[in-house]
């Protein structure tokens, strides 16, 4: 329930926010701003029956919402973007949720550019995982491949110089993961309970987070570098009282970090790795791989890619339990069809070697007409009972998504 | 010293008249080329913004609207930046492709997915493959550096009632998806009215046609329309120009992958 008027929360802030640029956007802007809501349709097929208590049976039909706003002016030099995301789940009331995955108002200004809102953030290279991807924190229960995050609210100032582009961020608030509720899967025994939160750093999600970015590209290689003071996205769990609920406990984090892909030809290899001290322990992870790509198939227009990478993490699992990725390796494919829909197909498994724990996806998505994209997407979970994966083995799922764009 | 003076005159005459004389067919090709090229030289950044047509071997179609920003290189050693955005379908609106052109080598290119808000540098040796689902491939989009090409005049002809020079333009950069191009030239204003596309098996399997050419000041011309039919396949591209804007002031920066994800 208090997650609920959470969600209203964020809701109202949404309206809040949108009232006050409303106004603002009168006065400033000059070009005709644009909008294009979306409507999604999903369903997600469970074919094993749960594993625990509470948890849905087979069946999680959902809507989505969302609305891509942009507006751009007549001098190119100030830009707004509007991006809000809202699920309604029937299943499950935690993944009900509303984000402003995206509400920013950019400026150029002679020699540096400014970024103030609710931002997506990307830093990386890799396909299967992206350690040095830190600005924004996963939402969890959106899914459960960290892909979809969260907007975080940052200030960014910018500067392009002659040896490469220079960031700073300042992060005044902390974006709490997000994960199942009582009826959700993809969950252990014990279900997260976001409300009772801790922080380590003083101030809470007030706490303010910094980082600095450096990216330049120097011929064949795209190189990146950060180093990030803050509160760390993943969260570790304990028990609360009576034991019937994990609680998220959000640590102090001091991190660096690079990125590094060389381009040529065919081949992409890249790297991401980090050093990072948390919760007393310093520990590196990292990232490393190639993708290769058949192009035009026998002249049938259709791009194969094969991608390999390992994925490495010195921390003892139990540490980080709830971490698909510690010492693996990923194995997939990517087939586009270059046709008028777009058609594309992910397919990969990231393998321990060790216990033989897999979690594997594919994910194919197509268009329909000019304004409706179809997505299939399929997890196959398999672990041996000592692996925290085991936990989750029969989530293995279908999901289908059809979205309308008006 | 005096008696000289006529001599050089003389030698002067000669070497002006003479390549004109023993220009070889080669040499004629890359000068139509090359006077054609030079045309654009100066327009220093331009904005088209597009609307492309993909219509299949039924007739049924499909629309997308793009934007292309350039800027021009600063020399013929080095290609010109573009930056191509798309707005519809809606599905891909916001993504874009950024590239920066070279002669011989394989462009530099950065895709950015708004979806994950991700720059990705991507391979772009994939010159033959189509270009979102059209007719154009990858290497018919890069801008068209005279560096690309070995030249061949053929003849003299007319097209649609206007002289033309027909060139073969043999590529010379790596995985083209062509033998050779044939390439037609008028000699009123040197714009490319035709191109003649012939696949790894010298079959002439699609055809560019470029028309309702407009004047932006001085040398330089755009066509409105341009239309790529396959004959292999039936279906074609037409690629409309909405508008086109010329000398903004463009930063370079803008043409960084960094500033792909604040469009």
């Amino acid at each position: 329930m208090n997650s609920n008027l959470q969600h209203l929360a964020s809701y109202k802030t949404a309206i809040l926010a949108a009232i006050v640029l409303l106004p603002f956007g009168r006065v400033v802007l000059a070009g005709a701003p644009t909008f294009t809501p979306n409507i999604g349709v999903e369903l997600r097929y469970f074919p094993d029956s749960p594993a625990f208590d509470g948890q849905l049976e087979h069946v999680q039909p959902s809507v989505a919402f969302g609305v891509e706003g942009r507006w751009v002016s007549d001098d190119r030099k100030k830009r707004v973007r509007f991006e809000p995301f809202l699920r309604v789940d029937a299943q499950d009331s935690e993944r009900t949720h509303f984000d402003l995955r995206e509400l920013t108002y950019s400026q150029r200004l002679s020699d540096f550019d400014l970024l103030v809102g609710s931002a997506q953030v990307f830093w990386g290279v890799a396909e299967s995982r992206n350690v040095v991807d830190i600005i924004n924190q996963f939402d969890g229960v959106e899914n459960n491949d960290e892909t979809d995050k969260l907007g975080q609210p940052l200030v960014r100032l910018g500067k392009f110089t002659d040896v490469g582009r220079f960031e700073a961020y300042y992060l005044p608030y902390f974006r709490e993961r997000t994960f199942p509720g009582k009826d959700g899967r993809q969950r252990g025994p014990l279900v997260v309970d976001t409300d009772a939160a801790e922080f380590e750093r003083g101030g809470e999600e007030f706490a303010g987070d910094f980082a600095l970015r450096y990216q330049h590209q120097i011929d064949k290689f795209d190189i990146g570098a950060h180093i990030f003071y803050g509160t760390n996205r993943s969260p570790f769990f304990k028990l609360n009282g009576d034991g019937s609920r994990l609680i998220p406990v959000y640590q102090e984090l001091t991190q660096g970090g690079v990125d590094l892909q060389w381009t040529s030809d065919a081949w992409l290899l890249k790297f991401e790795g980090i050093a990072a001290h948390s919760g007393g322990e310093t520990y590196i992870s990292s990232v490393a791989g190639f993708e290769y790509t058949f192009f035009d198939v026998k002249e049938s227009g259709i791009d194969v890619g094969i991608l390999a990478e390992g994925l490495y993490d010195n921390r003892d699992e139990t540490q980080t339990a709830l971490t698909l990725f510690e010492n693996d390796v990923f194995l997939g494919t990517r087939i586009t069809w270059n046709d008028v829909q777009e058609s594309e197909l992910l397919a990969g498994a990231v393998v321990d070697w060790e216990s033989g724990a897999t979690f594997g996806s594919i994910e194919f998505e197509t268009r329909i007409g000019e304004n409706m994209k179809f997505e299939v997407e399929a997890q196959i979970l398999s672990s041996p009972d000592s692996e925290p994966l085991a936990q989750q083995e029969r989530d293995s799922n279908i999901t289908v998504r059809l979205t309308r764009y008006f | 010293m005096k008696t000289l003076i006529p001599l050089i005159v003389m030698v002067s005459a000669l070497a002006l008249s003479i390549p004109t004389v023993a220009e070889t067919p080669q040499e004629k090709g890359f000068r139509i080329a090359a006077k054609s090229d030079r045309m654009d030289r100066g327009f220093g950044s331009s904005i088209a913004q597009l609307e492309m047509t993909l219509k299949n071997a039924a007739g049924q179609t499909t629309t997308r609207t793009l934007e292309i920003k350039t800027q021009e290189k600063p020399n013929e050693d080095v290609g010109d930046k573009s930056v191509t955005l798309f707005f519809t379908p809606p599905d891909v609106e916001g993504t874009a492709l950024l590239s920066h052109a070279k002669i011989l080598d394989s462009d530099d290119q950065w895709l950015y997915l708004p979806e994950l808000a991700r720059v990705k540098r991507i391979s772009s040796s994939n010159k033959s493959g189509p270009f979102v689902g059209s007719e154009f491939a990858f290497e018919d989009l890069t801008a068209a550096e005279l560096g690309k090409y070995s030249y061949e005049w053929l003849e003299e002809t007319t097209l649609d009632g206007m002289a033309v020079d027909k060139i073969k333009q043999t590529p010379r950069y790596k995985r083209s998806g062509y033998t050779y191009l044939i390439a037609y030239i008028d000699q009123d204003i040197s714009q490319l009215r035709k191109i003649e596309f012939y696949n790894r098996g010298a079959t002439h399997f699609k055809t560019l046609t470029q028309s309702e050419f407009k004047n932006y000041g001085g040398t330089i011309y755009r066509p409105m329309m341009q239309e790529m039919n396959n004959h292999l396949t039936g279906k074609s591209t037409t690629l409309r120009a909405k508008s086109y804007k010329f000398g903004i002031d463009l930063d370079d920066n803008e043409f960084k992958p960094s500033a792909l994800s604040q469009l």
